[in-house]
């Protein structure tokens, strides 16, 4: 008999008041028995709509008929079949969206907590299981280049190696990972886990190249004529942060989230000896509403800010976070100020922030995007007391390979043009995540990576 | 790991290092830059190429020491290793087509306005060159200015080595003299940059500076690294380092490299007493 209970197993989480003053992780995981009497809850659909919603397609109710009936292990081997990072996307999936949103539990009551059990089952393995054994599939000699070692990059160099491909993974950075480890924080993700699938890559055959800029260091070019790659997938990442182009948007204590994250997480500026500076704010602005405001706003807390806002020019409902992110960051006392636009950094006479001027907005009518569109409030103009302003309104793609690849067309705001399976104009070349689409998430840059592993697989078998 | 194959202090607080990096030796022009990391604990630093011997395989760095992670590396022997070394970043300075150029050169700068002083005289430019330093001991690549230019400029701001005064005085005089540039190319301290770049703005020389902002991936992605240049945001990592002097905002570029002078002048002391206590 399933469990008919209306409600999910509740996230353990640490105490608010705790973790806003920490950044280990936030969310510490279910027990067995939670998570067994979680899984008994799924119905097991003949259709699985679940299934229909994740965009690598795991076969959800196969893995948690595996953790019902205690067998955790086997529910990571159904798992791993379709996702190489499962410990990954277990947490910082939008599964609201996905596959939970999809599930018939959810029509009365809560849906299945489907990506706390992919979490569960991914930690138990790390724990438990064996490390992942050398794949036995012989190495059929062809050689792949993978660029980025983000989720995309990640995905596409797994699937690759297992499918026995030689495969080189280049990071423009010092560490692997991409956004994962400069981006996304240690305490909604610990790196651990990050450095543990990359490891896991490397075991199973996978050359890992730090602080290789390709398009600067190396050209494609270069990887297909000198190197003897017979493909190359490009997955390099969303690229340049935007401003608004407001005044004062570059006075000390204004940064990107790029910026600022990359100094607390990547750098480890909040460890008390890291070597990398950053500013001791005590009221910090993000400007923004999707995960990265979040996570920044996040980490604006745990390093000891007073208060922080999140400034949304919308409303509430169109937040574009994660809804457990944005549930998180009030619970642990960001002041969400929404329909606030800023139109000006005012700053003090050593030029370091000193206000952020704002209006209000009202939603009129829908636009492009089918959000309504915010429109300014006549005479609504005030000052927000803050001594930081953090902008996360997106970013716009780098450069580098575009400027350095002959024949790779570029969409007109500057992302590869890439078909459903990734490929690109240019024979052999495949691209995808945030390159192709702009900002998005990790999940559907690991769908990308996913496709065109497959793709580069077709056409290196044809070609022969 | 990259190996320090040569080590060579140039004057008290200057030092320059051959580096073994034969990827980044391959492609390196004078103008870019490379990103650096002492150790597994240590920050990224953007230092100017200043040279390259394609066949060696190594990269030369200049560097002064002014904090924590120059203090780190200025501590490094031959055959010492550095963590992660990473370009050529940035774009190289445009050279073609340049018949007779004024490059200047103020402190530690000289060390990178060198090797644009060379490439120029090796592509038949007629190179005049003017470096400027606070004082005799801190004179640095005397000889090989000398070696690459047509006319050659030394000014202290005491004195005690060629003429004392500024290079903005030496620049003018030789304008004076009538002579007349397709290009001035000014690599030194901000403030001096941007006084040139007035002088020269005064003259309608073109005039091209090398920034050189706070950076930390030095890639393309967190923005650290941004200046305002003819009213527009731009990235020092991928737009330049170098870009035109007369739409270059300095005044701002000046205030943002002051951002964390507090937290650097305490991790330089920190590291100094380090350094202190182990010998």
């Amino acid at each position: 008999m399933p469990n008919m209970s209306l409600t999910r197993q509740p996230m353990p989480t640490q105490e608010p008041q705790v973790r806003r003053h920490n950044f280990d992780e936030v969310a510490t995981g279910y027990t067995k028995e939670q998570a067994v009497d979680e899984a008994k809850r799924c119905l097991h659909c003949k259709n699985a709509p679940c299934v229909g919603g994740c965009p690598v397609q795991i076969d959800i109710p196969a893995f948690i008929a595996c953790v019902a009936a205690e067998d955790f292990e086997g529910a990571y081997q159904v798992i791993s079949r379709s996702s190489s990072l499962p410990a990954v996307c277990g947490r910082v999936c939008p599964q609201e969206t996905q596959c939970e949103q999809r599930c018939v539990r959810g029509i009365k009551g809560e849906p299945v907590a489907i990506g706390r059990l992919e979490r569960f089952v991914a930690d138990w393995h790390n724990a438990h299981g064996q490390a992942d054994i050398t794949p036995t599939t012989a190495q059929n000699g062809h050689r792949v280049a993978v660029i980025g070692s983000g989720p995309s990059g990640l995905t596409c160099a797994g699937d690759l190696v297992k499918k026995g491909y030689d495969v080189t993974l280049y990071e423009a950075l010092h560490t692997a990972g991409g956004v994962l480890v400069y981006g996304i924080p240690e305490f909604r993700l610990p790196k651990k886990i990050v450095q543990q699938e990359i490891d896991s890559l490397v075991a199973m055959g996978v050359h890992l190249e730090t602080n290789m800029v390709i398009g600067k260091v190396l050209s494609v070019d270069e990887l297909f004529d000198e190197y003897g790659f017979e493909a190359v997938y490009i997955a390099s990442g969303a690229g340049l942060p935007r401003f608004m182009g407001i005044p004062g948007e570059n006075l000390k204590g204004v940064y990107s989230a790029n910026e600022f994250l990359t100094r607390v997480n990547l750098m480890k500026a909040y460890r008390d000896a890291s070597a990398t500076p950053i500013l001791q704010a005590k009221r910090v602005a993000v400007v923004g509403g999707g995960n990265v405001a979040m996570d920044a706003a996040r980490c604006a807390l745990r390093l000891g800010a007073e208060e922080v806002s999140i400034v949304y020019r919308r409303s509430a409902q169109e937040l574009p976070a994660r809804a457990e992110e944005v549930q998180h960051a009030q619970e642990e006392g960001v002041v969400f100020r929404f329909l606030t636009n800023p139109t000006e950094i005012v700053a003090d006479d050593n030029r370091y922030v000193a206000g952020m001027r704002c209006v209000e907005m009202m939603l009129g009518e829908p636009d492009d995007s089918g959000r309504r569109r915010p429109v300014v409030k006549p005479d609504s103009d005030f000052v927000l007391d803050v001594d930081c302003v953090i902008m996360a309104i997106g970013t716009s793609p780098n450069p580098l390979i575009k400027s350095t690849t002959h024949g790779l067309e570029t969409h007109s705001w500057g992302g590869i043009v890439a078909d459903e399976d990734g490929l690109t104009s240019r024979k052999g070349v495949y691209a995808g995540g945030d390159a192709v689409t702009g900002a998005a998430t990790v999940i559907l840059a690991m769908g990308a990576g996913k496709k065109a592993a497959y793709a580069i697989d077709e056409y290196i078998r044809n070609k022969q | 790991m990259f190996r320090i194959m040569r080590r060579e202090q140039l004057n008290p607080t200057v030092v320059r290092m051959d580096i073994l990096a034969p990827l980044v030796a391959k492609k390196a022009q004078p103008g870019q830059f490379i990103i650096l990391r002492v150790d597994e604990e240590g920050e990224r630093i953007p230092l100017t190429v200043a040279d390259y011997d394609r066949e060696a395989g190594t990269v030369t760095i200049v560097f002064q020491v002014v904090g924590a992670t120059t203090e780190r590396l200025s501590h490094l022997q031959e055959g010492d290793h550095i963590n992660d070394f990473v370009g050529p970043l940035g774009r190289e300075t445009h050279t073609e087509g340049l018949r007779k150029v004024a490059v200047i050169g103020g402190g530690v700068g000289c060390a990178i306005a060198y090797p644009v002083a060379k490439k120029l005289h090796e592509q038949g430019c007629v190179v005049h060159t003017v470096v400027g330093f606070r004082s005799k001991e801190l004179v640095i690549l005397d000889d090989e200015f000398k070696a690459v230019s047509d006319r050659y400029e030394l000014v202290t701001d005491d004195g005690s080595a060629g003429k004392k005064g500024l290079v903005t005085d030496a620049l003018k005089a030789m304008i004076a003299d009538g002579e007349q540039y397709d290009e001035v190319i000014a690599i030194g301290p901000l403030v001096m940059m941007k006084f040139v770049s007035l002088l020269t703005k005064q003259y309608g020389i073109k005039t091209i500076v090398s920034m050189n902002p706070i950076m930390i991936d030095g890639t393309g992605m967190c923005g650290g690294c941004r200046l305002t240049v003819g009213g527009e945001v731009k990235f020092a990592c991928v737009d330049g380092p170098e870009f035109d002097g007369h739409l270059v905002d300095f005044d701002e570029a000046m205030e943002r490299s002051t951002m964390y002078r507090d937290f650097e002048r305490k991790a330089h002391e920190d590291t100094c007493r380090l350094f202190a206590q182990e010998v």
